[in-house]
């Protein structure tokens, strides 16, 4: 196979890289580890952050991605879609294509066709899906298999902890551990014998695409505070510490961006870089480099909308702070600007950076649903839940309704979005020094 | 203050201009109105002439910003940046793709935003404020922990779920209310009922929460303190002092939004197939009618400088400490 980087992968691997140095290089006074003691102590903090540490794990692997070789060439030839290394894994849920709709845990197709029988007779029924070709199980018999998997799982891994002597106290984190792993080991139970949320119109595995659009949510959900920190922060440091001239103009920056409606500046420009993409196809050897792009891009543009915020409160801040007395002894000491920001100003405005990213991230995951809604999230062949959400709307006229992909979408994004905001809020009883109530 | 609004007035027009030059550069810079042209006459195997008559109807055959070919006023005035930009100061927004003047469309479609917003407004604003008061009257009980884990759940679900869910059930399974459509005149209320219920119950979770706070911190505050000292009842402190004192930031914070009102919800209006400004500024997108979204561009920057500049009037009037100069 031939591995792939898209812009994207790039910066989520960067991202976690860094946040891997900096937990490991972390300032020596400690209160960088003295806040995550008492996120950890935190019981909401802890299962939320466990559950969003699975969404993570899944958004990495569907991070990974390669162009597998073709199958039976002389030469190694590669094949032109781009798969991810998740896609790998749900193998099993994208083995049977079915040609429409079916139900969840459906053995039939949800319209009717002309079906052959084994006398020759040919009449109108619910054909039998491609899934369920070969005698399937009943699903109580795979519930209790995976059951007793994840049994024998949790056993093997006491045992392990046992016999090299961890010492462990069941905690919160543990039970979520535990339910993770019986949910996984009754998914893989379930996953090679029925489709368990359905099929979508083209006859994809709903499943499939709900892990799949992962991703896409907490790219979007990350990448779009990240690519616009360092000017936000960068700006609004400036402003507050320099005042004059530099403080007028950037307020005026921020202003412009904020006087235009959010939805409009990233329309405009969503529709601007569409003309572009398309008047310029040389520049995207592939249909996964457009799409990548068109993410990074709304990344980048929705960033622009949402900066302003933050770099307002940082400039607020630092006109507090730079009247401080151990700021004007530094300037009385003669150290530099560039040092005393970095030193004495940046440290000091940590924790309010920190809980902007993390409380920005689940208005965002909602966002792209709704910008995919009016036609300017996404790629249309991207997998996320805002085009699950708007290819499904229009079947809920149908009878019977059409609802799995609906539901399948909205509860994903929900446990997500609730956990990011249960964790921003344990993080920010964490961080802020000042604690609420 | 009369010269302190004048001067907000007029420290507003950089920003417009700001706002017209940024839109200006992402519309005709990035990519020049020949893209345009090749986008909206779709096929691949375009004729020059075909771009060049596009250009000509829609009045992008100029020069961007000087017209060499005049040597009077007309160089700076006979350009597309004269014509499509400033032009919208005189709220001269010219017309759409389809030969409509967007003007006129806008002035019909505010009324059907106007019927769906300004009730959520109030309506929001009531709700809210009420079930934040009630959660602060029983703070540190069970009832106010259940109301702050419902109002997370609450905001954390997709606005789009709550109109597709409040859609099917309330009116397509249980038929209570049309699914969609708008009327003109009393009998409109049948068409603004959903969605306006809809609105409120999905903005309850972030406004009660956010009312909250502001009345939490109220409560810590020492005239709190000096009025339980005098013996006031709790709900007495409550509902009179706390009210009236954390009224202010709400108000203020809510009167920012108030013109904006005008725009409509883009949500709303287009799934209830209300013919507001939001589902005027989706069609655009999705016709790629660009004249439509600079107009509402445009339209959306002075709302929201006319929000800033009540904002402080209502600061002024609302807080007797605060004086504008």
């Amino acid at each position: 196979m031939m591995p792939v980087v898209l812009w994207t992968d790039a910066l989520i691997y960067l991202l976690v890289i860094s946040m891997a140095l900096m937990l490991y290089f972390q300032p020596a006074d400690g209160q960088l580890r003295e806040a995550l003691r008492r996120l950890y102590q935190n019981k909401m903090g802890i299962i939320t952050g466990w559950i969003l540490l699975m969404f993570t794990l899944l958004a990495l692997l569907d991070s990974l991605h390669y162009r597998p070789v073709l199958p039976d060439s002389p030469t190694p030839q590669y094949s032109i879609e781009v798969m991810s290394a998740l896609d790998a894994v749900l193998q099993p849920l994208r083995a049977h294509n079915e040609k429409t709709y079916s139900a969840p845990l459906a053995q039939h197709l949800y319209v009717k066709e002309n079906v052959t029988l084994a006398n020759g007779l040919v009449v109108r029924d619910y054909p039998r899906l491609n899934i369920a070709q070969t005698p399937q199980p009943e699903v109580s018999v795979l519930l209790l298999r995976g059951t007793s998997w994840g049994m024998a799982a949790i056993l093997l891994i006491w045992l392990v902890m046992r016999l090299f002597h961890v010492r462990h106290t069941m905690g919160a984190g543990s039970w979520v551990l535990i339910i993770v792993l019986l949910g996984t080991m009754l998914l893989i139970s379930l996953a090679g014998h029925y489709h368990i949320l359905g099929t979508d119109k083209v006859g994809q595995d709903v499943l499939y695409s709900t892990l799949k659009s992962i991703r896409t949510g907490l790219l979007i959900g990350t990448l779009t505070t990240l690519i616009m920190l360092p000017f936000a922060v960068l700006m609004g440091i400036s402003a507050g510490y320099f005042g004059g001239w530099l403080d007028d103009v950037i307020q005026y920056i921020y202003t412009t961006l904020n006087a235009i409606p959010s939805v409009l500046l990233i329309a405009a420009a969503v529709l601007m870089m569409q003309v572009y993409i398309e008047t310029h196809p040389a520049l995207f050897d592939s249909s996964a480099a457009r799409t990548d792009f068109r993410l990074l891009f709304l990344c980048i543009i929705i960033g622009v909308t949402n900066w302003t915020g933050l770099c307002r409160l940082l400039r607020g801040e630092t006109l507090k702070l730079r009247e401080l007395d151990y700021v004007q002894a530094a300037r009385a000491f003669a150290v530099s600007d560039m040092r005393i920001m970095l030193r004495h100003i940046l440290p000091n405005l940590f924790h309010l950076i920190l809980i902007s990213v993390v409380m920005d991230f689940s208005g965002l995951v909602l966002a792209e649903a709704v910008l995919s809604y009016v036609g300017v999230g996404v790629d249309p062949a991207m997998q996320s839940w805002g085009n699950m959400i708007n290819a499904a709307r229009l079947e809920m006229a149908r009878e019977p309704v059409v609802w799995w992909p609906l539901v399948a979408a909205f509860s994903f994004m929900f446990t997500l979005v609730l956990a990011a905001n249960l964790f921003a809020d344990s993080v920010r009883d964490a961080f802020d020094p000042k604690g609420h109530a | 203050m009369m010269a302190y609004l004048l001067r907000r007035l007029r420290d507003a027009i950089p920003i417009l201009l700001g706002v017209n030059l940024l839109t200006f550069t992402l519309f005709f810079v990035v990519n020049t109105p020949d893209d345009m042209a090749h986008m909206h006459l779709g096929a691949k195997h375009v004729t020059p002439q075909a771009v060049a008559q596009w250009k000509t109807e829609h009045g992008y055959d100029l020069p961007l910003f000087y017209n060499s070919a005049h040597t009077d006023i007309d160089s700076v005035t006979d350009t597309i940046f004269f014509n499509k930009s400033l032009r919208m100061f005189a709220l001269d927004f010219g017309a759409a793709d389809d030969g409509r003047d967007i003007a006129n469309e806008i002035k019909t479609r505010a009324g059907p935003s106007l019927a769906i917003a300004v009730p959520v407004f109030i309506l929001g604003l009531l709700v809210n404020i009420s079930f934040a008061l009630m959660m602060v009257f029983f703070r540190h009980t069970y009832l106010d922990g259940l109301g702050v884990v419902l109002a997370v759940v609450l905001m954390s679900i997709s606005g789009l779920f709550y109109i597709i869910a409040g859609q099917f059930f309330i009116a397509k399974l249980w038929h209570w209310l049309p699914i969609s459509g708008f009327a003109t005149g009393i009998d409109a209320w049948r068409f603004v009922l959903l969605p306006v219920l809809i609105s409120v119950v999905g903005g309850i979770g972030s406004g009660t929460r956010w009312y909250r706070s502001i009345f939490l911190a109220e409560i810590g505050k020492d005239y709190v303190r000096t009025a339980r000292a005098k013996g006031l009842s709790e709900s007495r402190i409550l509902f009179r002092h706390v009210l009236q004192n954390g009224m202010i930031p709400i108000l203020t914070g809510a009167v920012v939004v108030l013109p904006l009102l005008f725009m409509g919800s883009l949500l709303t209006e287009s799934f209830f197939g209300i013919p507001g400004l939001g589902s005027y500024v989706i069609d655009a997108i999705q016709a790629q009618d660009f004249a439509i979204v600079r107009a509402m561009v445009f339209i959306g920057a002075v709302l929201y400088l006319v929000g800033l500049w009540l904002t402080d009037i209502a600061y002024s009037w609302a807080d007797p400490r605060v004086r504008l100069s």
